[in-house]
């Protein structure tokens, strides 16, 4: 990228500025024009000039072409109109070159809008391009998000300079010197005064504002870094609650502002200083005028209206002037940006673009050895950590890498990996350098899993697959209005050096999927086949089974569920084991729920406020009116109320039974006892107000006769409230209907989870393994039912959040395994790739991973540096590491004989 | 049953009978009932012990593992409380309690015991009468001692 902002910008976009230029030129025609119209108007038709006498016309739009020497070659003597049909034909022009000239302003605006915005995409481009590009070390000194706030905001600026870059000083410069030139004719002395004092502003007013230019690079600097901390805490958020240092960061947050604060303070009071002294400079001129053109007059030296003359032309050049000088001052803040950021974006090497060619088809080669020809690896300090390592694998080997001391092994792996790059020696893959190789050949011949592992902000199925997102595979052809989208998008990234890649396309390469048939489900086999080796499955069972997913984009899949649920209640009914579960009826009140899930009888929309506006909605307590359900659900809340006072009244403020058997605090138990107090005190015969009305029957809402057991619960009462359900659901006004779905066993509940979709009813509380028992029934009848893979699909949509961080580390480490187990490639290095698991599950996936790799038929190398060193034992080879470089190097048996380090190791 | 059949039946037993009503209903309102068949174990040999049973209604075998299989060494009926030793202190169930009929119980767990026992009145009563049981058991098995010896003399 060019040093200078201006000459990037008029390599990128010569011919467009060049355009509009002209465009702008021509624009200046009707522009003067409408200058001059006015004063015709007024002087012609209106004050009656050229119709003096009665019936008078005058020729319109009357011209001869005349060329020098030729002479005349064309001649037009005009349409003659009358006085008033003058004005009329007058002021129809104006209005036309009103629209013109706005038209001109609109085309010219907008190609400059344009102009910029391509170019800013250019410039983000690259900018990333350039991210993708960096050597791995190089992004390890960098904080991300003051990288994200350069390629977003500090080049923001450059777009809105583009369009002006060589248009304005073009037209202002015009101008001026016009102006200038013009003050000159009238008279050469004070002409010159004239060209000292712009000469003067235009000298020192940059020059003051270096000072500007300097508190504009700190202030970008300051925010730049800003970023970055309010990042970091939105990151360490909990390291900084564990530590308490949530002050001290205030502290470094308020210092930081202040920081900022000083430098646009600073920034304020030079900018405004810099334009009270250029505002004096241009008031200074016309004051020389006044006193020594003055003075020239009253000498008789010049006359009045050469002067007067004079100081009118100079009304046209500050204007300009003024507009050059602000033209300039962005000129220099843009080129300050742009300095600062691509000072942040250059390295002494790149990885050459040639090495990110896309490539669609991998050829089905194997690649083969791997090897590392005398390799040292220093790390971020300098240090050696690896020094004059050689070693070959082949495919098909089975090779266990362990430390003895330092960190050898693993900065091998990560040389393997590309992470790192050897600073002396090379790595190679079949004989080249690995970094001389096309990433499309190195980085799906080797698949790496490392223990930092990224993912990226999407669905857990994303990014399993993401290591099989190349190049597209596919082309998607598009018609209609879509086609002309695409022809669009395709256009605008090419004039702004944007790739074209089609993101809709098909990214997923299903051809180098690990296990491979040749059959449609490769791809599913692969992936199923890798969680179950790293043990995932049952996690994104769960979380399938905690999941919602929507039936009108499913219909198949809630129709299938809804069958399961059926399915389900027959096989439980068929081993007799109905009694573990109390269904949802819509004709029957479900004893294991509470009074209110009764009324309700339908799942709410997630989130507290929910329930509580429909619970005190007045429409509720109609409902309860009309189905006479006030006066028993009071009475009831009342009881209960007793109850509980006789019960937690007399327990301290902060027993812990108030988090843990009921949902009222100490205090509200006292709000009740009051309330009961009063009660008792009241003549028979008092109604109660309306809040305690609605505060005693809340407190019936939580009631579960059979976990409460107060008998509080008549079957009189209970056919009263399924009655109630009827009315609540059929006049459910509009604001309310959104926040609950009613239960209908033959439909599929879309606020409800899959498992209580599955389960439709409530576990009986009494039966103490009731889950357990229903958990094997159930697991059996989805097998049946063929849903097993259904399920996983709806658990494998589940979003992880930013940076995975919704999963567990455990999860996120056997997830960034799996995500190389999908892919086929030649070697699969495993760089302490487990260490948040402990020795037996550690153990057990090795094995797994192992297994299933040695499966497949394309006989891959597996490269694994163990953390838990007695794991070597299922290797068919192991190297062991001491301070950098290779001790042994042998099968397990004749290390475990011969090897004093190793020995010891396993030991 | 109801809450207050339950404290009733509580106040039945030795070691809840001098503990104040109040404090009884929170101890069987923290406590919930289970359900079990006829031939399911409330809990097992060796098992850890963390919560007791007080049958309401049913019964159940106490067995005791023996070289030559399961010994029955005792049988429970309602108003009994079986496992309450693990509500004092840690360990292992030393016998297996197996239902004999389906059986209807109240499962006190260690934990919420130990909260209603906050109270220092509760713990005296509690603990005076775990050890006159302790008492009893002891001189019963001073009692077998004594007669072994003779029997062997």
């Amino acid at each position: 990228m060019e040093k200078s902002l201006l000459r990037y910008i008029w390599r990128h976009t010569r011919r467009q500025q060049l355009f509009i230029l002209a465009i702008v030129a021509a624009s200046m025609v009707p522009y003067f024009l409408a200058f001059d119209l006015p004063k015709q108007i007024i002087n012609g038709p209106i004050q009656g000039g050229g119709f003096e006498s009665e019936g008078a016309t005058q020729a319109y739009m009357d011209f001869t072409v005349t060329l020098p020497w030729v002479g005349t070659i064309f001649q037009f003597d005009g349409i003659p109109l009358d006085r008033l049909e003058t004005l009329g034909a007058l002021s129809a022009v104006f209005l036309l070159l009103v629209i013109i000239n706005g038209l001109f302003k609109y085309y010219i605006n907008t190609y400059k809008g344009r102009l910029g915005e391509r170019l800013l995409r250019r410039i983000r481009y690259q900018l990333v391009d350039r991210i993708l590009r960096f050597p791995p070390s190089y992004l390890k000194k960098v904080h991300a998000a003051e990288v994200s706030s350069m390629v977003k905001d500090e080049v923001e600026p450059f777009g809105g300079f583009t369009g002006d870059a060589f248009v304005q000083p073009a037209m202002l410069g015009g101008q001026a010197i016009a102006a200038l030139f013009f003050i000159m004719v009238q008279n050469f002395w004070l002409g010159m005064i004239a060209a000292t004092m712009v000469a003067i502003q235009v000298g020192i007013i940059p020059k003051m504002r270096h000072r500007l230019i300097e508190l504009g690079r700190q202030r970008q600097v300051t925010a730049r870094h800003f970023a970055g901390k309010v990042s970091d805490i939105v990151e360490g958020i909990g390291t900084i609650h564990a530590f308490d240092t949530s002050n001290y960061e205030r502290a470094d947050i308020s210092h930081r502002l202040g920081h900022i604060y000083k430098i646009r303070y600073d920034l304020y009071q030079w900018k405004f200083l810099v334009k009270f002294v250029n505002n004096f400079l241009s008031q200074l001129t016309p004051f020389l005028f006044y006193s020594i053109g003055g003075y020239l007059t009253l000498r008789g030296n010049l006359d009045v209206g050469q002067l007067i003359a004079v100081i009118n032309a100079y009304k046209d050049l500050p204007g300009p002037l003024k507009e050059l000088i602000d033209w300039d001052q962005a000129r220099q803040d843009v080129q300050v940006k742009y300095e600062q950021v691509l000072e942040e974006f250059e390295a002494p090497t790149f990885i050459p673009p040639t090495v990110h060619t896309l490539a669609p088809k991998s050829d089905d080669k194997s690649l083969s050895p791997l090897a590392a020809v005398n390799v040292t690896i220093e790390d971020q300090s300098g240090a050696r950590v690896a020094e004059g390592v050689s070693v070959r694998f082949e495919r098909g080997e089975t090779v266990a890498i362990i430390d003895n001391a330092g960190g050898g092994a693993e900065a091998l792996a990560e040389a393997f990996g590309r992470v790192v790059w050897p600073v002396i020696g090379k790595i190679t893959l079949q004989e080249t350098d690995l970094l001389e190789l096309p990433e499309s050949v190195s980085g799906r011949a080797i698949s790496y899993s490392g223990a930092d592992s990224y993912f990226f902000h999407g669905s857990l199925k994303d990014n399993l697959l993401y290591g099989l997102k190349h190049a597209p595979t596919s082309t998607v052809t598009y018609s209609g209005r879509e086609a002309t989208q695409r022809r669009w998008e395709m256009h605008e990234a090419r004039m702004a050096g944007n790739a074209d890649f089609d993101i809709h396309a098909e990214w997923l390469d299903r051809g180098t999927t690990s296990v491979r048939n040749g059959q449609k489900d490769d791809l599913k086999n692969s992936l199923l086949s890798a969680l179950d080796a790293v043990q995932l499955t049952s996690d994104i069972m769960d979380l399938a089974l905690h999941s919602t997913f929507d039936p009108e984009v499913h219909t198949e899949l809630a129709a299938r569920i809804v069958d399961m649920r059926h399915a389900l209640r027959s096989t439980l009914a068929a081993k007799g084991l109905s009694h573990l579960v109390v269904y949802f009826e819509p004709d029957r009140y479900n004893i294991e729920a509470s009074v209110g899930e009764n009324l309700l009888f339908g799942t709410m929309k997630q989130g507290a406020s929910n329930e509580n506006s429909l619970l005190d909605s007045d429409y509720f307590y109609d409902v309860l009116r009309s189905a006479a359900l006030l006066e028993p659900l009071f009475d009831m809340g009342t009881a209960i109320a007793e109850n509980l006072v006789d019960i937690f009244g007399s327990l301290p403020e902060d027993h812990p039974f108030f988090q843990q058997m009921i949902t009222l605090s100490a205090d509200e138990i006292d709000v009740y006892e009051q309330l009961l107090l009063r009660f008792k005190d009241r003549p028979a015969g008092v109604r109660p107000n309306r809040d305690e009305l609605r505060s005693m029957i809340r407190l019936s809402f939580n009631y579960v006769e059979l976990r409460y057991r107060f008998g509080l619960l008549t079957p009189e009462l209970s056919e009263k409230i399924v009655k109630a359900r009827d009315l609540l659901h059929d006049k459910l006004p509009e604001h309310l209907s959104g926040l609950i779905e009613r239960y209908d066993p033959h439909r599929y509940i879309a606020l409800a989870s899959l498992r209580e979709n599955i389960l439709f009813g409530k576990l009986s509380h009494r039966i103490a393994d009731a889950g357990d028992q229903i958990r094997a029934v159930a697991s059996g009848v989805m097998h049946e039912k063929d849903l097993y893979a259904s399920f996983l699909g709806v658990g494998l949509e589940f979003d992880i959040g930013a940076g995975g961080r919704r999963l567990t580390l455990v999860q996120r480490q056997k997830l960034n395994v799996a995500r190389s187990l999908i892919r086929r490639s030649d070697f699969y290095i495993f760089n302490r790739a487990l260490p948040g698991l402990d020795r037996r599950v550690q153990s057990e996936i090795v094995k797994n991973v192992v297994d299933f790799l040695k499966e497949q038929d394309h006989d891959p190398a597996i490269i694994w540096v163990l953390s838990n060193t007695s794991l070597a034992r299922m290797f068919g080879r192991v190297v062991v590491f001491d301070r950098g470089s290779i001790a042994d190097d042998g099968t397990f048996e004749t290390l475990e004989q011969e090897s004093g380090i190793f020995k010891s190791l396993v030991a | 049953m109801l809450l207050r059949e339950e404290v009733q039946l509580l106040r039945r037993i030795p070691y809840f009978a001098k503990v104040d009503p109040c404090r009884l209903k929170l101890l069987a309102f923290a406590s919930s009932r289970v359900s079990y068949e006829a031939n399911q174990e409330l809990f097992h040999q060796g098992d850890a012990g963390d919560c007791a049973y007080v049958l309401l209604d049913g019964s159940a075998d106490i067995l005791m593992e023996a070289p030559d299989g399961e010994v029955k060494i005792g049988e429970v009926t309602g108003d009994c409380i079986v496992g309450e030793v693990c509500l004092l202190c840690d360990g292992v169930r030393t016998a297996t309690v197996r239902t004999t009929t389906p059986v209807e119980a109240l499962k006190i767990c260690k934990d919420a015991f130990a909260k209603v026992l906050i109270d220092p009145g509760v713990t005296r009563e509690v603990t005076r009468a775990f050890a006159e049981q302790l008492h009893r058991t002891t001189s019963e098995l001073d009692r077998t001692r004594v007669g072994q010896r003779q029997l062997v003399n």
